[in-house]
């Protein structure tokens, strides 16, 4: 049927978007941003027992230039948020954001003066990881969502960025209300 | 790494954090260098401050169980025995024997898991990096136990003011027996890795020298005092839970460097070991809870049925137990040294004022000392040697 006849065995016909999506998805490079006790976690999913190499998401990257996967593991405080802000910002386009554990994702058990109420207010968010802290099955299932998430992406609209983000819940009601 | 050139173009400072894969979380230190040696070097704290103290002043004594386990993430239960301390000084409980023996148990496989992320992290630092896999491999059979006994693999909250709030379940013996059978063999594995490596051996000897009398003047309590070959110990000298009827030894370094720290949590990895079993044979049936009705929710099938119990649960889980007015310190031996909780009552509910003694925090001052004069690279192995947890630093 169509092209696929054609051509010799051992050659596949797809899309450049599903390709660049499949590249992109299995070989998300983490920017090791551990802050506090997620971040152990964060650490013992891609150790031995757990193993994030089979997720193709192990390469734990020290520099924000080379990482692709931010995951905020941990409470942010106040003096932590410019910083993670400015690390989100020096990595390379297309980014993610993974918000693991209650603190990072609300405040957790924190509702006081020090820490943020929430790291979707400084940075945006494509998943969060409920769980104090998470277990790491939790994280790794998190990571396959955000994998699910990239595989749905559009190559001619890359996301959004921070302030750009479009409010979809209000042109849906806009329009149906027109 | 920020840069700055001073003027005379002698010294260039840099930022070393708060963002940086080696200084164990988000610790920042200004460092002054000469070429490649270090000039001088300041720490700057506060990138993870919680208000964990503040936090404690509005929350009833056992609520305040859960927030403790979030400040050492690496040693939970030694947090929670700390806390739980004070406040049944303040309260001046009887603890029955069963539950002092489990907590003994708890705290010593606490401080082997603590010990092996630190080793983890430490070989990771210095290069070695298998280590980090082996040491995670032993910490999550750990880490079974707490999900064991808890539900929670690293924040339990199992102590309660009075013992526990349920005894361990019938699997806890066989699996901690397990891992002590195993656990030796491990151990040794690490020691073959890295003990005679001379790699390791050349980035630790001789490095991140700290003299006992310099250590004493610091207050560095823990293995980081212990390298320098200061004899303390908060088991042996303020025993707490029945430590001093349990036959251990405290191990010593000599020189006060990296190697020797090293070598000494590797032995009190050992000594916990022995401690854990000759708490499992100690270990008889009893209450793990304290004779007060008043500490503990009624039994869930009563809560159900009758209504008496029902208010008595409303009210034990919404405005908690009270202790008399006073004020109270209990210290115990984390895997990082002294960890003290001081606790003021003012006769209600919720403390007046609670405050902690973090070991990090009084560790961290020695930094500087074992630094300056030394390579920027050596820095490194020197933050992992005194096993700082940023979340107790700051807290």
């Amino acid at each position: 049927m169509g092209l696929e006849e054609l051509v010799p065995d051992g050659i596949l016909t797809t899309t450049v978007e599903k390709m660049v999506n499949w590249a992109r998805r299995s070989s998300l490079w983490p920017a090791t941003f551990g802050l506090a006790c997620c971040a152990i976690e964060m650490m013992a999913t891609s150790a031995s027992r757990y193993d994030l190499a089979r997720f193709g998401a192990e390469v734990f990257r020290a520099s924000p230039r080379q990482a692709d996967l931010m995951i905020v593991a941990g409470r942010v405080s106040k003096k932590m948020a410019p910083v993670l802000k400015r690390i989100y910002d020096q990595m390379p386009e297309p980014k993610w954001v993974i918000s693991m554990g209650a603190c990072a994702s609300c405040g957790g058990i924190f509702n006081n003066y020090a820490i943020v109420q929430g790291v979707d207010t400084v940075v945006p968010v494509d998943v969060y990881v409920p769980g104090c802290p998470p277990r790491p099955e939790a994280l790794i299932y998190g990571i396959m969502k955000l994998q699910e998430k990239i595989d749905n992406q559009r190559l001619k609209q890359p996301a959004p960025l921070a302030e750009s983000e479009p409010p979809h819940i209000a042109t849906e009601t806009s329009s149906a209300s027109a | 790494m920020a840069t700055a050139i001073s003027p005379e173009f002698k010294t260039i400072t840099i930022n070393m954090g708060p963002q940086h894969p080696s200084t164990h979380g988000v610790l920042r230190l200004v460092i002054e260098l000469d070429g490649e040696t270090v000039v001088s070097l300041k720490p700057v704290i506060g990138y993870l401050h919680t208000g964990m103290e503040k936090t404690m002043e509005s929350k009833n004594y056992h609520k305040s169980i859960t927030v403790t386990d979030r400040m050492d993430y690496l040693s939970p239960l030694g947090n929670n025995m700390a806390y739980v301390g004070a406040v049944e000084k303040l309260m001046n409980l009887e603890i029955p024997e069963r539950a002092q023996v489990l907590r003994v148990i708890l705290l010593e496989l606490t401080r082997i898991s603590s010990h092996l992320v630190w080793l983890g992290t430490h070989a990771i630092d210095l290069g070695a990096m298998s280590v980090f896999l082996y040491c995670f491999r032993e910490r999550e059979k750990l880490l079974d136990v707490n999900d064991m006994i808890a539900g929670s693999r690293l924040t339990p909250s199992y102590f309660r003011v009075g013992g526990f709030f349920q005894d361990v379940p019938d699997t806890f013996v066989p699996h901690v027996s397990k891992f002590l059978d195993e656990f030796p063999i491990a151990l040794g594995e690490y020691q073959n890795l890295l003990s005679k490596n001379r790699i390791w051996m050349k980035r630790t000897i001789g490095v991140g020298v700290l003299s006992p009398e310099h250590a004493i003047d610091l207050c560095v309590t823990g293995p980081t005092l212990r390298g320098s070959g200061v004899r303390y110990d908060v088991r042996k000298a303020q025993p707490y839970s029945g430590y001093e009827t349990y036959d251990f030894e405290v191990p010593l370094g000599r020189n006060g460097d990296v190697y020797d720290r090293y070598l000494c949590r590797i032995e009190e990895m050992k000594q916990s070991l022995s401690i854990v079993r000759q708490g499992l044979d100690r270990l008889r049936p009893g209450t793990v809870r304290c004779d007060n009705p008043y500490l503990f929710p009624a039994d869930r099938t009563d809560v159900k049925l009758n209504m008496e119990e029902l208010i008595y649960h409303f009210k034990i889980m919404s405005e908690g137990y009270s202790a008399p007015p006073g004020d109270a310190y209990f210290g115990i031996e984390s895997p990082k040294g002294e960890l003290g909780f001081y606790v003021v009552s003012d006769g209600g509910p919720i403390p007046h004022r609670t405050r902690v003694r973090p070991p990090s925090l009084i560790n961290l001052q020695a930094l500087e000392d074992m630094c300056v004069g030394r390579m920027v690279a050596d820095t490194v192995a020197c933050i992992g040697s005194i096993d700082i947890v940023l979340g107790e630093v700051d807290r």
